[in-house]
């Protein structure tokens, strides 16, 4: 007996009671419809979070200000002076996959305009920080290398900034106190937004000249960090390795000692993000897949039901010449066919549902072909395994008890 | 025509090929639970082609069991039978469907048609089983129930037709994979008497082209129908001989009243 002829029969089956086919589907539907959307949703905010780290710069790396421990106690991030303004000329001297760099430090400042104040981060670099960061600006500009050497005060300020101290005023060109000294905006930032991978806010910030924040308000000739920018994603790994021989050799330290600076690596924090993005990936499917597979139970539940009302069908059957093998078959590619029906409508489901969630909650949600296809198969082997018991079970009947079952 | 075991013996000797059913000393028991039921105690019967045998005995006489085993839905605890020349007892559970399919047609009480079915699919069923493509199948089961006088219920469902109707249907499912013996369990058991004549009309005509039937019955009307009667009590057959004064079908439905139907 050739496949089609099962499935015609299994068909016809089904259609005979289309009303308890249709709610056994409605379990896989549900199952597999919930399994899209929570995939869709979790691949959406990877692919968002990834792209939220390609716009940080996905080659960027950031070295800091290590620690120093003085006299057995600890001083802290960033507590060490030994990060200085060679070490940067040195790295886009001597390594080779650092394509650029930025200097910089960085203070807390208290910054009014009018009768609004704010505090907000300070941060002093150089204009080519800009480009490493792929940070353009939504008005103005930055300030200049020109800027730089004659430590004027000018600066570039973040969204977060310009909303709570200029509201509907045009800041180009105002002038803010910043720690009581007069500043003139040049620019504002683009909203770069909260960073899912950094959690928190990057728009809060300003940007004045390194030399500006070195002389007039931190009085600090030494560097709190350096951005540098790799020749590629792939070379960051490399550059790494390169900063970090590199700065032990001109900072003097001892094989075996700790490092007094770190470097960190964007790519290195994107893979920990996208591993955060895979995890609560499997956690949605997995919350999701638990109704897949009560909607296997129902389904073996309905085929339980069926073949005990079908009894006198099986004897019938068994008795005209269908063999185990055939009714066995017949139960088992019912199950498979409610369980696919059920899927192919659930990924419908699924789909509708992602496109809702992207309506009303406005996140992102991508749903790839490959789940669509894993979630046929994976629906086609809940109708095999909780198919194969009914199936075997009727398989089973004697043909003489079950012709005379009332 | 009345045979009796010694002379069903010397004729499986002989290797008649005419002999469809050859059944010797079939013993058939049932464990249940501590004590053993002897449901056949040393059954033997010879049947050759295009016989018309009623099966007759009161419940308990062993004559469902003989039908099973004749059907190859249940093998004989001792014994041999032979259909057709093959030695059915020592066959696989597969084997035995395939015999069921082609070699045996089933006619219940209780009809067991598909419900939600057309009766022309109802009929199509067994050639499913039967590996013969889907447009022969389907010419096979018109002709069939155009047999059985159905030629215009095709499309009927079960529920749109009276009892003898859906016997008919029932019988043209049985012929439909040309088999060698047509086994007919009770077939007029639901059926009033006018509709059970028109159902033997319709077994005796058969029988007339050449197909071996085998009836259960308990009315003794209905075994009269036949050529021959072989009467079961206690596990053994008490009596097998030839029906005497055989009315033909046809003629006693003139006789009976015309029902509504």
């Amino acid at each position: 007996m050739d496949l089609l002829a099962i499935i015609r029969i299994a068909m016809r089956a089904l259609s005979r009671n289309k009303m308890r086919s249709i709610l056994t589907m409605l379990g896989i539907i549900i199952g597999v419809g919930a399994v899209i959307a929570m995939l869709g949703v979790g691949q959406g905010a990877r692919q968002t979070m990834q792209e939220q780290i390609q716009a940080m710069g996905s080659n960027m790396l950031f070295v800091g200000a290590g620690t120093v421990t003085r006299s057995g106690m600890h001083m802290g991030w960033g507590s060490t002076k030994s990060l200085v303004y060679d070490d940067m000329l040195a790295i886009l001297r001597e390594c080779p996959a650092a394509h650029a760099a930025a200097p910089g430090s960085s203070s807390n400042g208290q910054v009014v305009f009018g009768n609004d104040n704010w505090a907000t981060r300070l941060n002093g670099t150089e204009p080519q920080y800009f480009d490493i960061r792929n940070w353009p600006f939504q008005e103005g500009s930055g300030f200049t290398q020109d800027d730089v050497i004659m430590a004027a005060n000018v600066a570039a300020i973040g969204e977060t900034v310009r909303k709570n101290l200029f509201g509907a005023t045009d800041p180009i060109g105002q002038t803010l106190r910043i720690n009581n000294l007069p500043f003139r905006v040049t620019g504002v930032l683009a909203p770069k937004g909260t960073s899912a991978a950094m959690s928190d806010d990057q728009d809060d910030i300003i940007l004045i000249p390194l030399t500006t924040l070195q002389k007039k308000v931190t009085g600090q000739p030494w560097l709190r960090w350096i951005m540098v920018s790799a020749i590629s994603r792939e070379a960051s790994y490399a550059a790494q390795k390169q900063i970090t021989l590199l700065l032990r050799d001109r900072h003097h330290i001892r094989p075996g000692a700790d490092d007094d600076f770190f470097v960190r690596n964007l790519a290195d924090m994107a893979d920990v993000a996208d591993e955060a993005g895979r995890v609560m990936t499997l956690l949605l499917a997995s919350i999701a897949s638990v109704s897949l597979i009560v909607g296997g139970i129902g389904i073996m539940n309905i085929m339980l039901v069926s073949v005990t009302e079908r009894t006198r069908e099986i004897g019938l059957r068994m008795a005209i010449g269908a063999t185990e093998a055939n009714v066995q078959q017949q139960f088992l590619i019912e199950a498979v066919v409610l369980s696919l029906m059920g899927g192919t409508i659930g990924i419908l489901f699924g789909l509708g549902a992602s496109y809702v969630i992207t309506q009303t909650l406005g996140w992102p949600v991508l749903v790839s072909p490959i789940v669509i296809v894993i979630a046929v198969l994976f629906s086609m082997a809940v109708g095999v395994f909780f198919g194969f018991y009914p199936a075997r079970k009727a398989a089973q009947l004697d043909p003489i008890e079950a012709l005379r079952y009332e | 025509m009345a045979t009796t075991a010694q002379s069903a013996a010397s004729l499986a000797a002989k290797q008649n090929h005419e002999t469809v059913i050859e059944i010797q000393d079939v013993h058939k028991y049932y464990e249940l639970g501590e004590t053993r039921v002897h449901a056949l105690r040393g059954v033997s019967v010879s049947i050759a082609r295009a016989e018309f045998v009623a099966i007759m005995g009161s419940s308990g006489s062993g004559k469902s069991t003989f039908m099973n085993i004749l059907g190859c839905l249940d093998k004989p605890s001792a014994g041999r039978y032979l259909l057709e020349g093959v030695e059915v007892s020592k066959l696989t559970k597969k084997e035995l469907a395939t015999i069921r399919n082609h070699k045996i047609g089933f006619v219940f009480q209780g009809f067991n048609l598909l419900s939600r079915t057309t009766a022309l699919e109802n009929v199509e069923l067994p050639t499913l089983y039967a590996r013969i493509n889907k447009s022969e199948g389907e010419k096979r089961s018109r002709e069939a129930l155009a047999l059985v006088g159905l030629a215009d219920r095709m499309e009927h469902f079960p529920s749109q037709l009276s009892g003898g109707q859906q016997q008919r249907v029932a019988i043209a499912r049985a012929l439909v994979n040309r088999p060698s013996i047509l086994l007919a369990d009770e077939p007029t058991g639901n059926l009033d008497s006018r509709t059970s004549v028109e159902i033997m009309d319709i077994f005796q005509k058969l029988n007339d082209e050449g197909l071996t039937i085998v009836l259960v019955t308990h009315e003794p009307d209905i075994a009269n129908f036949a050529k021959r009667s072989i009467q079961f009590r206690d596990g053994k057959i008490r009596r097998d001989e030839a029906v005497q004064n055989r009315p033909r079908a046809a003629e006693v439905i003139k006789t009976l009243p015309t029902l509504e139907d």
